[in-house]
């Protein structure tokens, strides 16, 4: 399988996506932003930093790259798209998720070792979490605290596409605690605290964050399995949530 | 010849008008300065030049005060067969391997911090990644040691949040993990905080690239963010000049920063290291297009024809002298071959960075050793001056010293005759204290607002002893670096004080399970037309470059920041020590928090009755006075070669250095870093009367805390015994969640520890707790 990597002028945590995607047993492609060709992958992560230099607001300018209308409509159409951080506010912004992203209710830029729990696995990217699963995986953000109207939040929770909450304090004021929503399909997924920097406990506070992208291999794989060349093979049960190894 | 109806002075007119007055004195420049200048050039300055020659013969950025004892850290330089460039260089570069070498320097930006404290912070981390970039490294971790005035100062709200916001501002926007540094509050900082910046970068050891400005007919190619007004006289009205009233008034002299463009301008030079394309590069930091335009073509012997109006302006109405002396940030000088100029031009405009051709380098005049370098703007000749006289020609002071006058009354007014804790309850209540106190207290306040986890490779970060970093994947070759400094032991003693700095850094870098092999070091000092200052500057040098070579560890690098004052009230004397070491395989670390009961915590080293300088003495009496902890530099490399052995054969699980605060900050630091308890014993000799207190708060160095799996105690003590390292055992390692007791003293339950310790901060500089969530409408 292969997973793009987009790298925005300003794009800080790219390299570190890629290396989460191989080190899940995927094939890591870099996208440029001013390259539209997705180059053949089979899901997209727009990893976290601060494109275009977070200049206007964070994710307007990144929105209108011409990678980014490729993958809109890549996404609209079923390709699996993980936004970390800069990559949620950007899939925000690109109106492929719903809400925005603010600056931070204390107003400081807060790096730690965040508690989340995982709420949804009917998602491309949290189908090998189980459900109500504790995490721990770093937070660092200055404009990540998560808003939306109370009738847009209650349908969030109403669809389930609230896909993490903080747990224990929040740490940048979120409604709700959100920490990660996914669209309806769920297909495309954004989150605030940053999976890719917990992948071996030699670099990270766990390895939690592995679990995103060995999801979307499953993920992969069993929307595979239909493929032409083996006709007759029934495909697996939808979005059976899998058991994580302790 | 010249039309006087030209707003710039040009060469033809300040010949022609020689007696007008100039204002060199507001420059900054001295008298005989500025006949010096006039003798050189056989004529009067032009206004462009006098500007080029203020700055360039700064203290900040001409060394006249420090070289004379600076030469030092090259006379007593150790052998070292890494280094690979050292002093004189934008960064000294040592190798790790054949193929790898790693580039570091640390560099003051006080001044502008506390004029502006997030911008000159800011852009003191921007100047810093400028530095290691120009040597043809990716930068790839910073730290900022820093110096604030009294913790509970309402001037000290003001700085401090600006300066952290301005670090953290800045390097998460490059995108460099920022691995450690220190927060220290002492009140001689109150007028003059310190912001320092370290860098370091990694690359491969055949990329080093050159400053020269070699080959005549070669492109001056200027890179980067446009020129603004910003920044003018920032090194020599700003760094190179004691505070007073009014200091404000010199905000336009701190640059602004935009890491977005540095990051730009990062990726667009690594590139063209990468492909070979250009002869030599310098950044653009103090001293602006005038620095970076000497010392490339001094260097090489060369000279330069510069039309300064093609250098992009963000202000369309300045005038040459402005332009050459701006501090404008995120600039490079590049030079490029011509039949490689496309290709630069390319790849600066793949990633919308601005690229502008400014001039050619010139073979010397006929008869000439070394070229000119010749400004015009708009045609007219704005300068013509030989880069070497500004470069290398500067003056060079050997000031006077005098130790100071109070210096035997201090020495002589020892901490260790002041009233302690005798009692359990007293202790107890004393370790309370002792961790809330802003030094010693949970520093998370600050570190949280840096990024430690960007690029994957940070294998430990502060509160760690040192920061390590990975460079490689495969084998878990990885760099350690510490930096450290204690001005108090440096006021009492700066020879000792600034041999204590070295040894903790190098102490901090070993107890990871590094092998220590360079040197960085800002020296931040007073006013050097001090004599006072200067002798604690000069004892501070000679400490360090005796030290290093003690060690076997080079100067690599470093900078000088003098005139740290407001008004008569110099800074306490403050060299911070930096020091970088291999780590053959990270996945090999020593942490420093204790993580599984039952391991047997041990205390290497000599625990002496030395209090005098102690965090204790100024927490608790507001003393300082006696002579520094004794320095024992050939203890801490067997202490560090235990440390390093014992890791590599899996004989200890966590190390932590012991300094400030002593045994029992380092015991609560150890138990509350994974939240585990320990159970202590004190040994029978410091078991009555004060002796416990003693034991728990002596800062004698070159001691550690390990924790010993069960089953190893008798290979490790047999390492520390073939070493001569004195060994006491202390205890265990108590469950998790568990307390801190001291048999016979006192027990503190972790939740009690950790309110005290971390409440600090958050107190006086507000939650970072988002404790109210955002209201829905």
């Amino acid at each position: 399988m292969k997973i793009g990597v987009v790298t925005f002028p300003g794009s800080l945590d790219d390299g570190d996506a890629a290396r989460a995607a191989r080190y899940a047993g995927a094939e890591a492609v870099r996208l440029w932003h001013a390259d539209p060709d997705l180059h053949g992958v089979d899901a997209v992560v727009l990893p976290g930093g601060f494109s275009y230099g977070d200049y206007l607001r964070c994710g307007a300018i990144a929105r209108f790259a011409p990678v980014m209308e490729t993958i809109t409509k890549a996404a609209n159409d079923g390709l699996p798209v993980l936004g970390i951080c800069n990559g949620f506010q950007i899939l925000c912004e690109a109106h492929l998720l719903p809400g925005a992203l603010t600056r931070n209710q204390h107003l400081h830029f807060r790096n730690r070792d965040q508690r989340i729990q995982i709420e949804n696995t009917q998602t491309a990217w949290t189908r090998d979490f189980t459900g109500s699963q504790e995490i721990v995986i770093p937070v660092k953000n200055g404009e990540g605290c998560y808003v939306g109207s109370p009738e847009l939040l209650d349908q969030l929770e109403a669809d389930g596409q609230i896909v993490a909450r903080y747990v224990g304090e929040n740490p940048n004021g979120s409604m709700r605690d959100i920490a990660a929503v996914r669209n309806e399909a769920g297909n495309v997924v954004g989150i605030m605290p940053h999976p890719e920097h917990a992948i071996d406990l030699l670099t990270g506070p766990s390895t939690d964050g592995l679990g995103f992208f060995t999801s979307v291999l499953k993920a992969y794989a069993a929307a595979s399995v239909p493929a032409p060349y083996q006709p007759g093979v029934v495909p697996p049960a939808e979005d059976a949530p899998e058991e994580v190894e302790a | 010849m010249t039309s006087v109806e030209l707003d710039f002075d040009t060469v033809g007119h300040a010949v022609a008008t020689p007696a007008e007055e100039q204002p060199y004195a507001e420059l900054g420049l001295q008298a005989d300065e500025y006949q010096r200048i006039r003798q050189i050039l056989g004529r009067r300055p032009t206004q462009s030049e006098l500007a080029m020659y203020s700055i360039m013969w700064s203290e900040h950025c001409s060394y006249k005060s420090s070289k004379v004892h600076l030469k030092q850290f090259v006379e007593k330089k150790p052998a070292s067969d890494r280094m690979l460039a050292g002093i004189g260089e934008n960064a000294g570069v040592i190798a790790i391997t054949d193929q790898i070498a790693v580039t570091f320097k640390v560099e003051s930006h006080n001044h502008p911090s506390y004029v502006e404290p997030y911008q000159g912070a800011a852009t003191g981390v921007g100047g810093i990644v400028r530095d290691i970039l120009a040597m043809g490294a990716r930068p790839v971790a910073v730290m900022d040691p820093l110096r604030f005035g009294a913790a509970d100062h309402p001037d000290t709200a003001r700085v401090l949040p600006g300066v952290v916001a301005g670090v953290g501002g800045y390097g998460n926007c490059l995108g460099l993990p920022n691995i450690g540094g220190e927060v220290v509050f002492d009140p001689s900082y109150q007028g003059n905080p310190l912001v320092n910046a370290l860098c370091v970068g990694v690359l491969p050891a055949d990329r080093l690239q050159r400053k020269e400005a070699d080959g005549p007919g070669n492109i001056v190619v200027l890179m980067g963010a446009k020129t603004g007004r910003d920044g003018i006289g920032g090194v020599s009205v700003l760094a190179s000049a004691t505070f007073d009233e009014g200091s404000e008034q010199r905000r336009p002299s701190v640059q602004v920063g935009d890491p977005f463009t540095e990051k730009l301008l990062i990726e667009s030079c690594l590139e063209l290291y990468n492909s070979d394309l250009i002869v030599g590069v310098q950044d653009l930091g103090g001293a602006g297009l005038t620095c970076a335009l000497t010392e490339t073509s001094a260097s090489a012997g060369t000279g330069m024809d510069i039309q300064l109006e093609k250098v992009p302006l963000r202000e369309p109405s300045m005038t040459p002298h402005e332009v050459l002396a701006s501090e404008s940030q995120e600039r490079m000088l590049l030079i490029v071959e011509p039949a490689k100029l496309n290709a630069v031009l390319g790849i600066a405009q793949l990633w919308g960075v601005l690229a502008t051709p400014i001039g050619v380098v010139t073979a010397p005049d006929a008869g000439e050793s070394a070229g000119r370098l010749r400004i015009t703007w708009h045609g007219e000749t704005v300068v013509d001056v030989p880069p070497g006289s500004l470069v290398d020609d500067g003056p060079v002071y050997a000031r006077p010293l005098k130790e100071p006058n109070d210096l035997p009354l201090l020495q002589a007014d020892r901490a260790e005759t002041l009233p302690k804790p005798t009692t359990g309850d007293d202790l107890r209540a004393t370790v309370l204290r002792m961790v809330a106190s802003p030094n010693l207290c949970d520093k998370s306040w600050v570190t949280e607002q840096y990024d430690r986890y960007v690029l994957g490779n940070t294998v430990l970060a502060q509160p760690e002893d040192a920061g390590l970093i990975r460079l490689d994947e495969n084998s878990g070759l990885g760099i350690a670096i510490s930096l450290d400094g204690n001005s108090r032991y440096a006021r009492l003693d700066p020879y000792a004080g600034a041999q204590l700095a070295l040894a903790e850094a190098y102490r901090n870098v070993a107890v990871t399970g590094a092998d220590p092999v360079a040197v960085t070091n800002c020296l931040n000092f007073g006013s050097p037309e001090d004599p006072a200052v200067m002798w604690q500057f000069a004892e501070a040098v000679r400490g360090l470059a005796d030290g290093c070579l003690e060690l076997g560890i080079p100067v690599t690098g470093g900078n000088v920041s003098f005139y740290n004052q407001t008004g008569a009230a110099a800074i306490h004397p403050t060299p911070i020590v930096g020091v970088l070491g291999v780590h053959q395989d990270v996945t090999q670390r020593v942490p420093m928090g204790f993580s599984q009961a039952g391991d047997l915590v041990y205390v290497l080293g000599e625990t002496r009755n030395e209090l005098s300088g102690s965090e204790w003495a100024w927490v608790e009496h507001e003393h300082l006075g006696g002579t520094p902890p004794q320095v024992d530099l050939a203890g801490e490399r067997r202490l560090g070669d235990a440390i390093a052995q014992a890791a590599e054969r899996g004989l200890i699980r966590t190390a932590h250095d012991l300094s400030d605060g002593g045994l029992a900050q380092a015991l609560a630091e150890s138990c509350l870093r994974k939240g585990f308890g320990a159970t202590i014993e004190l040994p029978a000799e410091w078991s009555a009367g004060s002796q416990p207190f003693v034991f728990l708060f002596s800062e004698s160095t070159g001691r550690a805390l390990v924790a010993v799996p069960p089953g190893h105690e008798m290979a490790f003590t047999a390492l520390c015994e073939e070493r001569q390292i004195p060994l006491t055992r202390l205890g265990t390692v108590a469950d998790e969640g568990a307390e801190l007791t001291v048999s016979g003293q006192f027990a503190l339950p972790l939740d009690e520890l950790r309110e005290a310790w971390s409440a600090t901060l958050p107190k006086l500089f507000g939650s970072t707790i988002a404790s109210n969530v955002v209201q829905e409408d």
